[in-house]
């Protein structure tokens, strides 16, 4: 193992953005054939030590050597012919070309007259997805698919550059269990070729599984470097967040804790609905004060459920009635009015506006009651803006920052806090804690307790098992569309969960 | 068969049938000979100017200068026919390349955007045509072969009996064959040449993944900036030629012309269903776009002729502009319907 020289050295790297450093003498090794972890709360500077390395930002001060050779990429270009491939935190591809396109976009196989290939990529496509256990038409629109197949061609296309050192940031955000084992055989697969990668995720389970050894940054300072096996969890998220061992100890893995349970009536009720070819027969129901889990593997139809209870897409059966009155909304506007909130999976595409505010993103679904006759309430809007960006720990210069500049965690915070400073009565929320760190997601968590407590129903979905069983007063469980199980209180815990999920087993609602 | 609806430019096509199925239906001479290749190297000017929008569109940008770019070339290639063909020919290419190179700079490298650039090539460059001109035609010399390139056709080398009487239906074939008019041959091959580079080609795709996603294209590691550079460069080009086929058909540089080409190409493109915001599109339906708002205007002018009603020009822009309006929803609701189905 101990080889002499590290494959990539990254030494004393500053970075700053205007006058905010978001790296501060950073620094980061890792060797041939190794599955190095990089590790930070949302802000900590991953994302950025990446973009360093790989040319797309330009570091202020700082030493990078690539097999023992200063490194100078200037761009994600350069990078990849000089062996270093990175897959971007947000999914980077063209959702209106094809998934053949989007693998070789770059590195196009022409024929001996210098024109495209088109069947030798479209072959090598389906080759190379049928390595990670991909069946689809290659020639479709890539936006056509799941964002998990999205997310498995990014990965497929960034393995198959021949690259020495892979860079993955937040690979398993929109993964289920099963394709992050594909990854994970991948990884395997990359090491046993000598190939180092970089690992960025929340999910600590998932960093055992893979890695050796792990960097954790903190303010944009590294802060340990160890082997995997030395530290454990609880040391881990201490490091972290620097924090006291023994005041992690106590917060437990998440932080749903047990309040005074007032559950009030009922709020919504859904009946049979069916919506697009994803949805057939679900029924569910969220009362007031209650925490609602939908569990369900990807592809069940538990997003598309939700937007129809949004009125995002329409239902072709069914009812939907909230406060037992049947709902006809026939846009989001409807739905906000009547007081349901939902707070998108896909942050990139359906939730920020990248070019605007902290302050303007965060208030955006308010202004309608911000304001009288159009004009905008400024100081109650900054004081709500205030208050969130405090309770919630959103990381930001000022209000005033573009969303676009906070790190990925961040930008997920403002998007939540969109939709709790409304004040709803359902609030829906998919994948709330999606690539949220440790100390932010139980900060959230916390908060969507509180305003359960306060009388608030919250449906959440939430690909993570721990969060629905911990988190929920109920879980109903789709399967393929339909609604296949319904647990209580006591009867909620994983086994339970994850068996209904697979196979649909458990007690029929 | 929502493969079929959901291409590219089939409401255009759609549309543009229905209108030759009119005016073949309703005026004397529509599907004449003549008729087919007047309009065949009158649009062929369009054309070009057209595909060379169709790919700067492609990438998410605009090209507002193509016009007088047209314009000044047209100029140049006057000036310099008195030389010959190629010199006349080069000229006005020449100073097509040079606006697209500037604009592609100005774009690409100095990160202006496309509608502001463009807009300045475009005040500038008809202010160098009509300096160059001093604001008259600049005549184009007939004492050499140039206006072959506006006017000309292969009709001279026709066998005899393709003309006789008896030539039948081969005949006739082979005759409309040469009489096509070479603009139209230019316009074909590079229409051919467009096809083969957006889909053939890794700058096609790239052109066409720059416009679905710009920073996406930079972080795959794809040569962004050269392919927005060069599909302004492109789109310079293909508007000298043009303007080098204007000087050659008009018989004279005409620095005051090109006014609003740019609209009618943006028209063009659009109509042929390519997304005016990037990423999707193609070259093909950008070519019947061109002959679809090409046979509107033969039409009205028929209508015109016809003697029954008189439409000022007008209001041949008022209904060319409905009609226009009509294609489009048209082609997004097919387009829509196949999405759903
Ligand atoms: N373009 C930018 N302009 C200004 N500030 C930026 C920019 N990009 C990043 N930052 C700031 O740099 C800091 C580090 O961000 P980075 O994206 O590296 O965090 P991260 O560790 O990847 O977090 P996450 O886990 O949320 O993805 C953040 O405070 C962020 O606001
Ligand atoms: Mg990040």
């Amino acid at each position: 193992m101990a080889t002499a020289e590290p494959f990539l050295s990254m030494q004393g790297i500053n970075k700053s953005f205007g006058n905010i450093p978001a790296l501060i003498d950073a620094s980061l090794e890792v060797r041939e054939g190794e599955v190095m972890a990089l590790i930070g709360q949302n802000g900590a500077g991953k994302s950025t030590m990446i973009k360093v390395l790989n040319g797309f930002s330009r570091k202020d001060a700082g030493t990078i050597t690539v097999n023992g050779a200063p490194w100078a990429a200037t761009s994600p270009e350069m990078a990849q012919r000089g062996g270093i491939s990175t897959i971007f935190q947000e999914i980077n591809l063209i959702p209106f070309r094809s998934v053949t396109e989007n693998i070789y976009l770059g590195r196009e196989i022409k024929t001996r007259l210098g024109l495209l290939d088109l069947r030798a990529m479209q072959a090598g496509a389906r080759k190379l997805l049928a390595e990670f256990d991909i069946d689809v038409d290659v020639r479709r629109p890539l936006g056509e698919f799941s964002t998990a197949i999205q997310q498995m061609v990014a990965i497929a296309r960034a393995v198959s550059f021949d690259a020495r050192l892979v860079i993955m940031d937040e690979p398993t955000s929109s993964l289920d269990e099963t394709e992050v084992g594909v990854l994970f055989e991948t990884i395997r697969r990359l090491k046993a070729k000598r190939v180092a990668v970089v690992f960025v995720s929340h999910k600590l389970d998932e960093l055992y599984a893979v890695c050796d050894r792990v960097t954790v940054m903190r303010d944009g300072r590294t802060v340990a470097v160890s082997t995997m096996a030395d530290m454990t969890k609880l040391q881990l998220v201490a490091t972290m967040l620097g924090r006291d061992l023994a005041e992690v100890r106590r917060a437990g893995a998440t932080a749903f804790t047990e309040g005074t349970r007032t559950i009030g009536e009922e709020l919504l009720s859904v009946q049979d609905l069916a919506v697009g070819r994803r949805v057939s027969d679900a029924s569910l129901s969220v009362r007031r004060g209650e925490i609602v889990g939908l569990a369900g593997l990807l592809g069940a139809g538990r997003t598309e459920t939700a937007r129809a209870i949004y009125g995002a897409s329409p239902h072709e059966k069914g009812s939907i009635r909230l406060e037992g009155k049947e709902t006809d909304f026939t846009a989001p506007a409807d739905a906000i009015k009547a007081g349901i909130g939902f707070c998108s999976e896909d942050r990139k595409h359906e939730g920020i506006i990248p070019g605007m505010s902290v302050r303007e993103n965060l208030t955006l679904a308010l202004l309608p009651a911000l304001s009288r006759a159009g004009i905008v309430d400024e100081s109650r809007q900054r004081e709500i803006v205030l208050r969130f960006i405090k309770e919630i720990g959103i990381k930001c210069s000022s209000p005033e920052q573009k969303i676009r500049e906070l790190s990925g965690g961040n930008q997920q915070k403002v998007l939540l806090a969109r939709w709790l400073c409304m004040n709803p009565k359902l609030l829906i929320l998919d994948e709330p804690t999606r690539g949220i760190d440790v100390g932010a997601k139980a900060e959230i968590q916390r908060l969507i307790r509180k305003l359960a407590d306060d009388g608030l129903g919250v449906l959440m979905i939430s690909s993570e098992i721990e969060e629905i069983v911990e988190g929920s007063d109920r879980v109903f469980v789709l399967r393929d569309g339909k609604m296949t199980a319904e647990f209580d209180g006591e009867a909620i815990n994983e086994p339970a969960v994850m068996g209904a999920m697979a196979h649909g087993h458990g007690e029929v609602a | 068969m929502p493969r079929l609806h959901a291409s590219a430019g089939f409401g255009a096509l759609l549309a543009l049938l229905l209108i030759i199925g009119f005016g073949a239906w309703r005026y004397d001479g529509f599907i004449s000979e003549y008729n087919i290749l007047t309009v065949l190297r009158y649009n062929s000017m369009f054309a070009l100017v057209g595909l060379g929008m169709c790919f700067v569109i492609m990438t998410g940008g605009i090209d507002l200068s193509v016009g007088s770019v047209a314009a000044l070339s047209s100029v140049v290639a006057a000036y310099l026919s008195p030389y010959g063909l190629i010199p006349g020919l080069l000229g006005g290419l020449a100073a097509g390349l040079a606006a697209g190179i500037i604009n592609g700079f100005i774009i690409s490298k100095m990160k202006i955007l496309p509608f502001i650039a463009t807009l300045a090539t475009m005040l500038a460059a008809s202010g160098v045509a009509l300096l160059l001109s001093n604001q008259q035609s600049v005549p184009a010399s007939y004492d050499t072969n140039f206006m072959a390139l506006g006017q000309g056709d292969f009709a001279l080398y026709a066998p005899e009996w393709v003309n006789g009487e008896d030539a039948g239906f081969f005949g006739a074939v082979i005759r409309i064959f040469l009489g096509f008019p070479i603009p139209a041959w230019i316009a074909l091959f590079a229409y051919f040449l467009g096809s083969l580079i957006l889909n053939r080609t890794a700058f096609g795709r790239h052109v066409l993944a720059v416009g679905g996603g710009e920073e996406a294209s930079r972080l795959m590691g794809l040569p962004t900036d050269r392919t927005i550079f060069l599909v302004y460069v492109m789109s310079g080009f293909l508007a000298g030629m043009a303007g080098v086929i204007l000087a050659a058909q008009f018989g004279a540089g005409q620095p005051i012309e090109g006014v609003g080409w740019e609209l009618f190409a943006i028209a063009s493109v659009v109509v042929g269903g390519t997304l005016l915001t990037g990423g999707k599109g193609s070259v093909g339906a950008t070519l019947v776009g061109t002959l679809l708002l090409g046979i509107l205007f033969t039409v009205l002018n028929f209508e015109n002729g016809m003697g029954w009603i008189s439409l000022s020009a007008y209001w041949q822009s008022v209904l060319r502009g409905g009609f226009l309006l009509v294609v489009v929803i048209l082609q997004s609701r097919l387009t829509r319907s196949a999405a759903a189905a």
